[in-house]
């Protein structure tokens, strides 16, 4: 399943990662699925919100450089090598994996990832054509 | 080539320096008598009037500040009677109180043909229209240009500033062949003039362009959005206004008016007269007015100057552009930094990925000095996956642009859109967090 994920771009300044995510715990936004990732100089933080639109807004409004973009929601078997089959449907197909994260919790016994691939709409594609596109959108926001 | 008073603007050397010197001689005798706080800066010196014989003296007589004019606000320093005064002008100065300057008729007429002098020399005639884009009012811009136009028979439009659809749509209809204004309003005009696709409308030949500091980089710029030869003209009010200097068509640098006004360059933490090239803050003496002459006036703005004979013929002297304010130098680790060496790298920085909104911070930590200039990002130079990498390799291109052109290292700090604070106007450029002990 396509969703919408939050880039969020943070000087690594004390308090700036609590700013974010008190702001939108303040407006009852829910995070299903967060990432940092950093250097000593600069952070961004990914996120999937219940509101991506309402969140988006909570957070420019704190003066923070926030984007949207799509990326690829999928649950994958809590067994050894269910991620290794996923990985390789998108390598056979000439997808690359930019990044991924998990999200907090499971459905039905399946993990619950989150994908950027060079191609997102073709990833979606190709996981229907196999079956795999199972996940509905109460599966990632009730968390 | 065309001069608007060939037998002044070409006066041997010689010749110049005995009128400035009668000129100086009568302008000591006249602020003694009528102004207080010359008076006492002479008395505080033991100095009298006829200790000063000519321009060989110039270098005894004590300075003036800014500070002056807010201590003696609004009318304190003026040298004539109140009923002789015909114009004043004010400006806001970056902070704090007003200042306040005067001109008497013939003032007004001898600050009109230093400005006269420029448009001659670019080659504007009476066949010429003028549209002054510069604010009317209290600000000297708009009348100082006005008048000098007026006085060459040109055609003047008195626009003033902002509402720039309309100053487009004047430019076009009204045939307009001279634009002036503040050069960033001239970068921004030409950017709109391109975003209409209006250019091929425009009737503009030239541009003078002033009031505050500008790169060549946008002087290229403006040249090309407005299909001009753009040209720089320099002045603030305490000494007249726009005019004092003008670049000649040989754009080597700008010709100081010295008829009227003496110029000097000396060590701003010593005061001492700086040997002619080097660089130094700018000192001016008015020889030739009337309502508020000003002697040995410390501008605050760093340059140098030249004596070198310009192909134009005039014999005036040469003041680069000035390169910074002396209030404004910063020594860093022993290096003199100036931030507008650092406006002119971050204007340089490809594309609209930064905003031209900086901030330098210098600490001293264990007896170094730490140098960090935050810069912003704009919004659209992010993508929408935002990528560390990116961030990464723009602070590392900036880093290494600045120090090559300051000859120090500097920490850049890439920060969000807008978050640099902006005070009430100018923006607090400089955080200078060191204690002196
Ligand atoms: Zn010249």
């Amino acid at each position: 399943m396509i969703i919408t994920q939050l880039s969020v771009f943070l000087e690594n300044k004390p308090g700036r990662l609590f700013d974010v995510t008190d702001a939108l715990a303040e407006s009852g936004i829910d995070i299903s699925a967060l990432s940092l990732s950093e250097t000593a100089e600069y952070g961004v933080l990914r996120l999937i919100l219940s509101n991506p639109e309402k969140a988006k807004q909570i957070i420019s409004d704190l003066g923070v450089v926030v984007k949207t973009t799509k990326t690829l929601a999928v649950a994958i078997d809590d067994i050894p090598g269910g991620m290794a089959n996923f990985l390789k449907i998108f390598n056979d197909n000439g997808l690359d994996v930019r990044y991924m994260y998990a999200c907090v919790g499971r459905v039905s016994g399946k993990a619950l990832m989150v994908v950027k691939l060079s191609d997102t709409e073709k990833g979606e594609a190709i996981l229907k054509e196999k079956g795999l596109d199972n996940l509905k959108p109460t599966d990632i926001y009730r968390i | 080539m065309p001069f608007l008073n060939e037998k002044i603007e070409c006066m041997p050397k010689e010749q110049l320096k005995k009128l400035q010197s009668e000129r100086l001689v009568k302008t000591v005798e006249n602020c003694y008598k009528n102004v207080e706080c010359f008076r006492k800066r002479m008395d505080e010196k033991n100095l009298k009037p006829e200790d000063i014989k000519g321009i060989e003296d110039l270098h005894k007589l004590p300075f003036s500040y800014k500070k002056d004019l807010r201590d003696y606000y609004p009318y304190g320093l003026f040298a004539v009677n109140m009923k002789d005064v015909v114009r004043v002008h004010a400006s806001s100065g970056t902070t704090g109180k007003r200042i306040v300057v005067g001109y008497t008729e013939k003032d007004l007429d001898m600050w009109a043909d230093c400005v006269a002098r420029m448009f001659a020399e670019i080659g504007v005639t009476d066949k010429d229209i003028v549209q002054v884009s510069f604010g009317y009012g209290l600000f000297t811009g708009g009348f100082g240009l006005h008048a000098g136009a007026e006085k060459i028979g040109a055609t003047v439009i008195p626009m003033s500033s902002g509402n720039t659809s309309l100053q487009i749509q004047t430019m076009i209809d009204f045939k307009a062949t001279v634009i002036c204004c503040t050069p960033s309003y001239a970068m921004y005009l030409g950017e709109e003039v391109e975003r209409l696709g209006v250019k091929d409308q425009l009737s503009l030949k030239y541009g003078i362009f002033g009031a505050e500091p500008w790169t060549e980089d946008m002087r290229k710029a403006i040249e090309n959005s407005l299909n001009i030869k753009a040209y720089d003209i320099y002045g603030l009010s305490e000494v007249m206004g726009p005019g004092v200097a003008c670049e000649c068509k040989y754009q080597n640098g700008m010709h100081v008016w010295e008829d009227n006004f003496l110029v000097e360059i000396i060590d701003p933490e010593t005061g001492e007269v700086l040997p002619e090239g080097e660089k130094g803050e700018l000192v001016f003496t008015s020889v030739n007015k009337e309502a508020f002459p000003v002697i040995r006036y410390r501008t605050r703005d760093i340059c140098s100057l030249k004596t070198e004979k310009c192909k134009c013929g005039r014999t005036h002297i040469i003041m680069n552009k000035p390169t910074g304010r002396s209030d404004d130098m910063l020594i860093i680790r022993g290096v003199n930094v100036f931030p507008s060496q650092i406006e002119e790298v971050l204007l340089k920085v490809s594309g609209n990925s930064i905003t031209p909104n900086y901030q330098i911070v210098v600490d001293r930590v264990n007896n170094t000095d730490t140098f960090e200039v935050n810069v912003e990002m704009s919004e659209s130079f992010l993508e929408d996956d935002i990528d560390i990498k990116t961030i990464e390799k723009m602070e590392k291109s900036i880093t290494e642009k600045l120090r090559s052109t300051l000859g120090i290292g500097a920490k850049v700090h890439l920060v969000n859109p807008k978050s640099i604070e902006r005070s009430t106007g100018k923006a607090k450029r400089v955080i200078d967090k060191r204690k002196l002990v």
